[in-house]
């Protein structure tokens, strides 16, 4: 249990409360739909919309290298970008690495290339529930990574679909801001999450005019710093708190 | 951007993401990751995304547009509320396109 929450993050644990295990692959079909649909609108041609969903297959990276291409952000920007944003994939690799580490590299290809959020959240779920040493337990992620493949290419395609359908004048860019949203707020949850989100965000105004959309690499490396001097913050004073007449003390030293 | 240079662009980035993905499956077994960096990844996703909230929310051909004219900050508060209460994408992306087709249809905002 201790290793899952060492390495979970704020998003998922939003989901972890949603029991149902159907919900888990059901929640990616409005993702991918909104993905296709706001890709679209931001003028991203069809198939490679589709692509992304395939070559990519990470959710939020997606919606972000379709946001920064269609802005005519420069091409090593959008890698950089998108790579920033996808590193943490390798806190997933660690947590899982002891689990497939009997495995062939066929196999450990094929796994890594279907280790999202979504299927780490379910395999290790499923890993500290059963705390099974099964030579069969590798097909569960499996069997989990690619019903979410599956899933998100199918509801990829529905979007793509629909947003072919849709004029550009109905702003359909809009609706990633949204999705956005409806994931930020929720991971909310504590000072330091507050404060990296506010900073990064206010950061990214700031630095508008950098040049190449430099910014939104400014702006993640400020929320991530804002974020590490909360934690420590907060970690200080509960320390504090628990000795007593410390916090006074450290309240007056500054 | 040209579409050769996209697909370039795609083709890359799904190989650094596979690659972080295989990281540490694919090692012996014997790395570990910083815990100053296991940290800092975590606020990742969060200060990526609110990077990209905030100026679709304020900016407007990139000017700061704080007025109550801004029909994306108008959309976007409301869908802050929704999501914030609710928790539910669905609803906060349509309830967010719902209110910026009517205040661009009512009042002629944009």
């Amino acid at each position: 249990m201790c290793l899952y929450w060492r390495y979970e993050y704020k998003i998922f644990r939003i989901l972890e409360r949603r029991t149902c295990r159907a919900a888990y692959f059901a929640r990616g079909v409005p993702f991918g739909m909104i993905y296709g649909v706001s890709a679209l609108g931001a003028g991203i041609p069809a198939g490679i919309a589709q692509a992304m969903s395939l070559v990519v297959f990470a959710g939020s990276a997606q919606f972000i290298i379709a946001q920064l291409v269609a802005a005519g952000t420069p091409a090593l920007v959008v890698v950089l970008t998108a790579f920033i944003v996808n590193i943490r994939h390798m806190l997933y690799s660690a947590s899982l690495a002891r689990h497939v580490q009997k495995l062939g590299w066929r196999w450990k290809i094929v796994l890594a290339y279907l280790l999202t959020d979504e299927a780490y959240a379910v395999t290790m779920q499923h890993y500290q529930r059963a705390e099974i040493e099964s030579d069969y337990k590798h097909w569960y992620f499996f069997g989990a990574g690619l019903t979410l493949w599956t899933g998100w290419q199918l509801s990829t395609a529905v979007g793509v679909f629909l947003g072919a359908q849709i004029p550009a004048s109905w702003s359909l860019d809009f609706a990633s801001t949204l999705t956005f949203i409806a994931l930020v707020v929720p991971a909310l949850k504590d000072r330091a999450n507050t404060a990296a989100a506010l900073a990064a965000g206010l950061a990214a105004l700031a630095f508008v005019a950098l040049p190449l959309k430099l910014s939104i690499v400014a702006a993640i490396f400020t929320g991530i710093a804002v974020g590490l001097l909360m934690e420590k913050r907060s970690k200080k004073y509960h320390a504090m708190s628990e000795e007593g007449e410390e916090v006074c003390h450290s309240k007056s030293s500054g | 951007m040209p579409q050769q240079i996209i697909w370039i662009t795609i083709i890359v980035i799904g190989l650094l993401t596979f690659a972080t993905r295989l990281s540490f499956i694919g090692s012996t077994g014997k790395l570990r990751l910083a815990p100053l960096l296991q940290q800092a990844l975590r606020f990742v996703p969060v200060a990526a995304l609110s990077a990209l909230i905030l100026p679709d929310l304020f900016l407007k051909q990139g000017q700061l547009a704080l007025a109550l004219n801004n029909a994306r900050l108008l959309a976007g508060i409301i869908a802050i509320i929704i999501a914030w209460r609710t928790k539910n994408v669905l609803l906060t992306v349509g309830t967010g396109m719902i209110s910026l087709w009517l205040l661009q249809a009512l009042f002629g905002l944009h």
